[in-house]
């Protein structure tokens, strides 16, 4: 919908836009990508770069409850976990990031709720 | 009978040290006499939780690694359950996610070892080697 209202009209523009979208139906290894190329100055913030997951790139793992350090990148201040279009994270590291994450919470490592001391 | 856990468990921290020691040793003892092994006691020390438990704010962090059956684990577990100084405990099953840890380390070490021996021969078949594993 952001696309169709978009003013500019000339075909270099519109030819790069239809790559784009085109490439974006195709899969992708990492990340979501948002509906992206709404190069509108007053668009909302989606798909400001292409997010890699940071443990593909780095070839971690696994996560243990215990590295407190790491998982709380990933907890909002709120105490909630933060969800993967964030953060870029591929959805098996997510997974067992979150399941960590509750283990870290069930033994007191991380809170339920409220900021993480 | 080759399955390891952690089990991580939370102490008051008003316990005295040779009150803990002799919480392990009674752990160790129940470990040994239901076939099991010991792998690793480490004490993490006093800390503060992020909640209150039990009306505390602090605890001491014990973290023992044992190998054994699940019928050990259930039987460690009742006995801290029981044991009143313990305000919080946690077992992680860890025999499984060792194992594909290690599994995945072996594929890359192999991938890279034989890609840095010979280029050209070595990545079709290290290629063909690693889909069939990980299938």
């Amino acid at each position: 919908m952001a696309e169709e209202t978009k003013p500019v009209a000339s075909p270099a523009a519109e030819g790069g836009e239809r790559v784009e979208r085109g490439e974006r139906r195709t899969p992708r290894p990492y990340g979501q990508g948002g509906p992206g190329a709404a190069r509108d100055a007053g668009g909302r913030k989606f798909f400001r770069r292409k997010k890699v997951c940071k443990f593909c790139t780095e070839k971690i793992d696994s996560f243990n409850y215990k590295d407190v350090r790491l998982l709380a990148q990933f907890v909002a201040e709120s105490g909630k976990i933060v969800p993967r279009r964030l953060t870029g994270v591929c959805t098996p590291h997510q997974r067992r990031l979150s399941e960590a994450i509750k283990q870290a919470r069930n033994i007191a490592l991380l809170p339920f709720a409220g900021r993480a001391s | 009978m080759n399955r390891t856990y952690e089990l991580m468990f939370i102490v008051r921290p008003d316990m005295a040290e040779e009150e803990q020691d002799k919480l392990l040793s009674t752990l160790e003892a129940a470990v040994t006499s239901s076939g099991g092994q010991v792998k690793n006691v480490e004490r993490m020390g006093k800390r503060r939780l992020a909640y209150t438990v039990r009306r505390f704010n602090d605890g001491i962090y014990v973290l023992l690694t044992v190998e054994g059956s699940g019928g050990m684990v259930h039987e460690l577990e009742r006995r801290l359950r029981v044991t009143e100084p313990v305000i919080k405990f946690l077992t992680v099953r860890i025999d499984e996610t060792q194992k594909r840890i290690d599994k995945l380390k072996a594929i890359r070490d192999a991938k890279r070892r034989t890609s840095a021996a010979q280029a050209p021969a070595a990545t079709p078949e290290a290629a063909g080697e690693a889909p069939a594993v990980t299938a």
